[in-house]
């Protein structure tokens, strides 16, 4: 088991033909992701061979779906298009839809976000994010799959690079799924999304959070752990010495007045009993010793 | 990009939301002249990105265009909370009767957005909802449906204004909600509404915010930049189309990944407590990063008086480390003689044995390598103390 992807989760790729989309699907092809065709309109009948592999492509995604049998796709469409790419998965009714694409003006994000809730069969992760992977099952985006293998640590975080570090850092333990839930204002799965599907998912036994100055979803996230996370949490918030009122990259990550401080979302977390490292190291560390003590 | 209240007050007038006569002067005598055009009794009203400038006497009323004159001489140049008022804006005075509030904002913990509204303008709306949230409405709004008519009368019924106003605030709502949207606004705020003693409601002061990301489907957003509050660093960063934010330390940072290059700030200033040092900048060099990136971000770092010393924290994803080694050694080719300070470099991840390779090899005087983030960050603070 692992959270929202497995070993038979079959993928289609919005924007498999451009450059990004070509050299990321290779990628997820190499980590064994079934991925079973690609989507640009007006570009359907073709076929691109890839890794070996040679995947058709469709005008919509509903074609592809109703070729292929895929139940997921991700989305590589370049800003201008995306919104555009994101309303096609939703009408097909896809299960899973996961948004890479970096710099989504948000007004297009909130109306296909609406579009998805109000449709109520997609679940989106992202814009702006790096994926998720569930090692040796399914890779769905652009998280490395050669950091570290399966185990039984389940991870979710806004910063893709961060993922990374922190998969790094635990690599002698594995993970059952790493989420990269991205950075911008409006995001289709949470925090909280994660942390339930990971308290629910019988394959993981710890969970590591990361989160990042601005805004309140760690605040709520420590609330919901409260409430019905019973499995370890260690946390970690990135942006502890940032100057007040900077903007720092993602959009998500100001620091303006007292609230979204990461001295702020800490305390929130440790009032919940998650342990909250100062660096990803400390972080790894209070995660080993928890996983430590339970062997 | 927040605008000035000048830019916002034009942005409004141009999508029909009524304003009052306002022009931007840079200069005593522009102030003059605008005030002139007006006619009568004006408002003298510094432009700057931050609350506060009433009390801080960034307000004036003048009675005459020669008084304008006098009081734009007093404001420009003022110092406000750190921010040199470069121009003011000549607005026209109008006998106000009632001040409302108004905005329309991104609500990321509900993922749409929400109308705030109340009668009760004027002050500071945190104080109204900190201390009588009852007289603030606070109403979502579905991106996909927008403020309707019927949304229109909720809000206004839910803010509590008085109906000899609703009609008129009706049509302020319609028309902000069309401005939201046409420019892609994150933030529009109109902070007092006022009716006037003739029983007008217009928009009094602005504050707009508006979405970088959406830049390509407004070339004209371009124009509403403020090229004279960026620092010359940050200046030279944003034509490279880099994300470069600078600090007040000595310790210069790269990294990839905003996440990662926050956390990277952290460590080091922990790391650098001991010697008194901290980090100099934020610089992101993205997912993607090229050799060329990877140069352009070095230089502008080594170009900072500042920095003592640099810390490079790479964890290759899509980022090769080939490739940022590649930047690294192509970065100090092209700098020479001008390259003087030490660089701290941690790889790890994609490519990362080619990418440390490639650094040994190249064996450049200033380069050292530390394997871990911990390792590297102290290194580099303690040779930024020296």
């Amino acid at each position: 088991m692992a959270i929202f992807i497995n070993e038979s989760t079959k993928v289609i790729v919005q924007g498999m033909t451009g450059s990004e989309g070509s050299k990321h699907t290779g990628r997820m092809l190499k980590s064994g992701t079934k991925v079973v065709g690609g989507v640009t309109p007006g570009k359907g009948g073709q076929s691109v061979e890839i890794e070996g592999v040679s995947l058709p492509v469709f005008n919509t995604v509903a074609e592809a779906m109703a070729a292929t049998g895929a139940n997921a796709s991700v989305v590589f469409v370049p800003p201008k298009f995306a919104k555009a790419a994101v309303l096609d998965a939703i009408d097909s009714g896809i299960e899973l839809c996961v948004v890479i694409t970096e710099g989504i003006p948000v007004h297009d994000s909130a109306a296909f976000y609406a579009h998805a809730v109000a449709k109520g069969t997609t679940r989106l992760i992202g814009p702006n994010c790096p994926g998720l992977i569930s090692p040796g099952k399914s890779n769905i985006g652009i998280i490395p799959s050669d950091i570290t293998g399966a185990g039984r640590i389940g991870l979710v975080s806004k910063s893709g690079t961060l993922t990374y570090q922190m998969m790094y850092e635990l690599r002698d333990f594995g993970f059952s799924t790493a989420v990269g839930i991205g950075g911008d204002p409006i995001i289709g799965t949470t925090h909280i999304d994660c942390l339930r599907a990971f308290q629910d998912d019988p394959d993981t036994d710890a969970i590591v959070m990361i989160g990042e100055i601005g805004g309140d979803a760690e605040e709520r996230a420590a609330a919901f752990i409260g409430e019905y996370v019973t499995k370890p949490v260690v946390g970690y918030v990135a942006g502890f010495t940032a100057p007040e009122g900077k903007t720092m990259g993602h959009a998500g990550a100001i620091v303006s007045g007292s609230s979204g401080t990461a001295a702020a979302k800490q305390s929130a977390l440790e009032a919940v009993g998650v342990k909250v490292g100062k660096t990803p190291s400390e972080t790894a560390a209070l995660m080993r010793a928890i996983l430590s003590n339970a062997k | 990009m927040d605008l000035f209240e000048y830019q916002a007050r034009d942005l409004f007038e141009s999508h029909g939301v009524p304003v009052l006569g306002g022009a931007v002067a840079f200069t005593p005598e522009e102030a003059e002249k605008a005030a002139a055009s007006m006619g009568g009794r004006v408002v003298v009203k510094a432009q700057v990105k931050v609350g506060g400038r009433g009390k801080a006497g960034g307000v004036k009323l003048a009675e005459s265009p020669a008084d304008a004159k006098e009081k734009a001489a007093a404001i420009l140049g003022m110092d406000i909370k750190g921010h040199t008022v470069h121009k003011v804006m000549i607005a026209q005075a109008a006998p106000i009767e009632s001040e409302y509030y108004l905005a329309i904002l991104l609500d990321r913990a509900n993922r749409n957005f929400l109308v705030m509204a109340s009668v009760a303008g004027g002050m500071e709306i945190e104080e109204v909802a900190h201390t009588s949230p009852e007289k603030l409405a606070r109403i979502g709004i579905d991106p996909n449906v927008g403020i309707t008519k019927e949304k229109a009368r909720e809000i206004i019924s839910g803010g509590q204004f008085p109906s000899d106003v609703a009609g008129q605030v009706e049509d302020v709502l319609l028309k902000l909600w069309a401005a939201f949207v046409a420019e892609d606004a994150t933030l529009m705020e109109i902070n007092p509404l006022v009716k006037t003693s003739d029983g007008k409601v217009v928009a009094l002061d602005g504050k707009v915010t508006l979405d970088d990301n959406a830049g390509f489907r407004h070339p004209n957003h371009e124009a509403l930049v403020d090229h004279d509050a960026a620092n010359p660093l940050e200046a030279a960063a944003k034509e490279k189309n880099l994300n470069y934010v600078k600090l007040d330390g000595q310790v210069g940072i790269i990294g990839n990944g905003a996440g990662l290059v926050m956390s990277t700030l952290d460590v080091v200033a922990y790391a650098g407590e001991k010697y008194g040092v901290k980090p100099a900048n934020f610089l992101d060099i993205g997912g993607g990063a090229s050799a060329q990136v990877m140069a352009d971000g070095l230089s502008i770092i080594l170009g900072d008086p500042d920095v003592r010393s640099v810390f490079v924290n790479v964890f290759g994803g899509i980022t090769a480390c080939d490739a940022v080694a590649n930047g690294i050694v192509q970065a100090l080719q092209i700098l020479g003689d001008k390259a003087t300070k030490p660089i701290v470099v941690r790889l790890d991840g994609n490519n990362v044995l080619e990418g440390r390779r490639i650094l040994n090899e190249a064996a450049h005087p200033l380069v050292q390598q530390l394997d871990t983030m911990d390792g590297a960050a102290a290194k580099a603070a303690e040779l930024a103390a020296k």
